[in-house]
């Protein structure tokens, strides 16, 4: 077999499955026994669904032969973070107090678009305990190490899923991002993941963390996997009251539109502060690659930061009341004080930060009168060594596992689209640059990733 | 800081939510880092016509202008 995952994308497997190069079986068997041999070492899957995806394929092989429309994803093998509901089985959500649920009795409608376009569910993956964390060292299922550097993190809570794909296990994996979960992830592994606007995908079967910021999202190797993937899980769903009812607006057709009218701009401030020089490095080369000399402030980011702090610890904390009553020493001991600190939260910080919000909300956009699209830094660091506390940015001691999301949080507590793409600088290790707009302007920032990418300025490895 | 202290002992009382000695003084680091975070969003002067951005939408089945 001539099939070669590392050389490929979901967008190629697909073409290759429906001119009948390769069949839907040959690629799951392949990518089966790949997971087979390696997840001991990169634990990024916690379940693995062998039979139905070996049927899956087999079923879609069928469909080829017989002439039939087999899906823009035909064949395609994805994975997704533990929290997201797969039918007959447990969703896990990284905790043990999952365990004792019954298994889902439909999948999450995210799965559901997914295989209806012909992707083959092979699997679920590891994160944090109910999302709670930036890194992947699941006191319950072990972490997940960085595909290119086993002794570090993979990054969080999506490191299952961020990691999966950095190694090749497997083309698309889904996410879901309250504070940053699946772009840290993805920077530190250096793939795409991508956070598009806050209610445009339906979250519908998955476990919530904080209601308020949770986004579910792709991860891929290809700008192309990104916009097929966010088109198919675009549209309405009663089943999630957070999710718009716009129209869907498809990228993929876009993809290859002139940029030459888009506005871009830096943010400095806050976004070019703490964090390593060659995180600042890694926007400057993708701001010269576009020819970006503007520079925008976004106001009080530090503040937004807090309060989406706030408004997590509180949501997060409510939801799991009734386990931290009656069960606390189930809880991962990462994320249990944290939980517990935070269902005492004042009612009164939590509905100050909610107002905040609305005033942050109304800041930014202004900003995006004058402004199209963004950049900034995914983390402040490459990827951290697994069980390090602490690390010394711009001379200041500060704790990793908050600090990693010091440039994500204050864009998800308003919700804006934000794709994280991968770059490799004079570091060993690959960093995330956010291209950011205004809500429901995804187009915008697939079609600016796609300049940079047929420049080669960002690639998976 | 003995006022967090004790704002721990008594409003894990009114909630009824056991906090086992092992976990105090973790919880209560936590809810000192949280207070320290807080005064940032507290300190800052909103304008009471400022409407908070959880929103609730009585009728689901029509969209929601804004987020």
């Amino acid at each position: 077999m001539t099939f070669n995952l590392q050389q490929t994308d979901a967008t190629w497997i697909a073409e290759a499955v429906k001119s009948g190069e390769i069949s839907a079986t040959q690629i799951c068997r392949h990518v089966l026994d790949d997971i087979q041999q390696r997840n001991s070492s990169l634990n990024c899957f916690t379940i693995i669904l062998k039979d139905s995806a070996i049927a899956t394929a087999e079923a879609i092989d069928r469909d080829i032969a017989a002439g039939n429309d087999s899906g823009v994803l035909a064949g395609v093998p994805f994975a997704v973070k533990n929290l997201f509901d797969i039918a007959g089985t447990i969703t896990l959500a990284g905790s043990k107090i999952n365990q004792d649920h019954p298994p889902a009795a439909q999948d999450a409608t995210a799965v559901t678009r997914l295989k209806q376009a012909g992707a083959v569910l092979v699997g679920a993956l590891n994160m944090d305990e109910y999302a709670y964390g930036f890194v992947t060292e699941n006191h319950h299922y072990g972490a997940t190490p960085n595909p290119h550097d086993p002794k570090r993190i993979a990054g969080g809570s999506s490191g299952g899923s961020a990691a999966a794909v950095a190694a090749n296990l497997i083309p698309l994996t889904l996410g879901s991002d309250t504070n940053g979960s699946i772009r840290v992830p993805a920077a530190l592994c250096g793939v795409y993941g991508f956070k598009p606007t806050y209610g445009r995908l339906s979250r519908a079967g998955t476990a919530l963390f904080a209601s308020s910021f949770d986004h579910i999202g792709p991860f891929a190797r290809s700008v192309r996997d990104i916009a097929i993937a966010y088109d198919i899980l675009q549209g309405s769903d009663p089943r999630d009251p957070i999710c718009t009812k716009r129209q869907p607006q498809f990228c993929l057709p876009q993809l290859n539109d002139d940029i030459t009218q888009l506005r871009i701009a830096v943010a400095d401030g806050y976004f070019a502060e703490n964090g390593d020089p060659e995180v600042f490095a890694a926007v400057e080369t993708v701001a010269k690659a576009l020819g970006v000399r503007q520079r925008v402030t976004i106001p009080e980011s530090h503040r937004a930061r807090a309060a989406a702090y706030l408004i997590t610890a509180s949501e997060g904390s409510n939801l799991h009341l009734e386990d931290l009553r009656s069960r606390p020493a189930d809880f991962d001991p990462a994320t249990r004080s944290r939980f517990l600190a935070g269902a005492l939260i004042p009612g009164s910080w939590y509905l100050q930060a909610q107002r905040f919000r609305r005033w942050y909300q109304q800041q930014v956009q202004k900003i995006f009168q004058k402004v199209d699209v963004i950049l900034a830094p995914t983390t402040p660091c490459i990827a951290t060594l697994l069980g390090q506390k602490t690390m010394a940015i711009g001379g200041k001691e500060v704790l990793v596992r908050p600090h990693l999301g010091l440039y994500t949080q204050p864009l998800s507590f308003i919700g804006l689209p934000v794709l994280s793409v991968p770059i490799w600088t004079a570091a060993t290790l690959p960093l995330g640059v956010q291209i950011i707009a205004a809500p429901y302007q995804e187009a915008s920032i697939l079609r600016v990733a796609k300049v940079l990418e047929d420049q080669r300025i960002i690639h998976p490895n | 800081m003995k006022s967090i202290s004790d704002y721990v002992e008594m409003t894990a009382e009114l909630l009824n939510l056991p906090i086992a000695p092992d976990y105090r003084p973790g919880v209560i680091a936590n809810l000192e880092a949280i207070a320290e975070i807080a005064r940032l969003v507290t300190e800052f002067p909103l304008d009471e016509t400022v409407k908070s951005a959880a929103m609730f939408n009585p009728s689901p089945d029509e969209e929601i202008d804004d987020i």
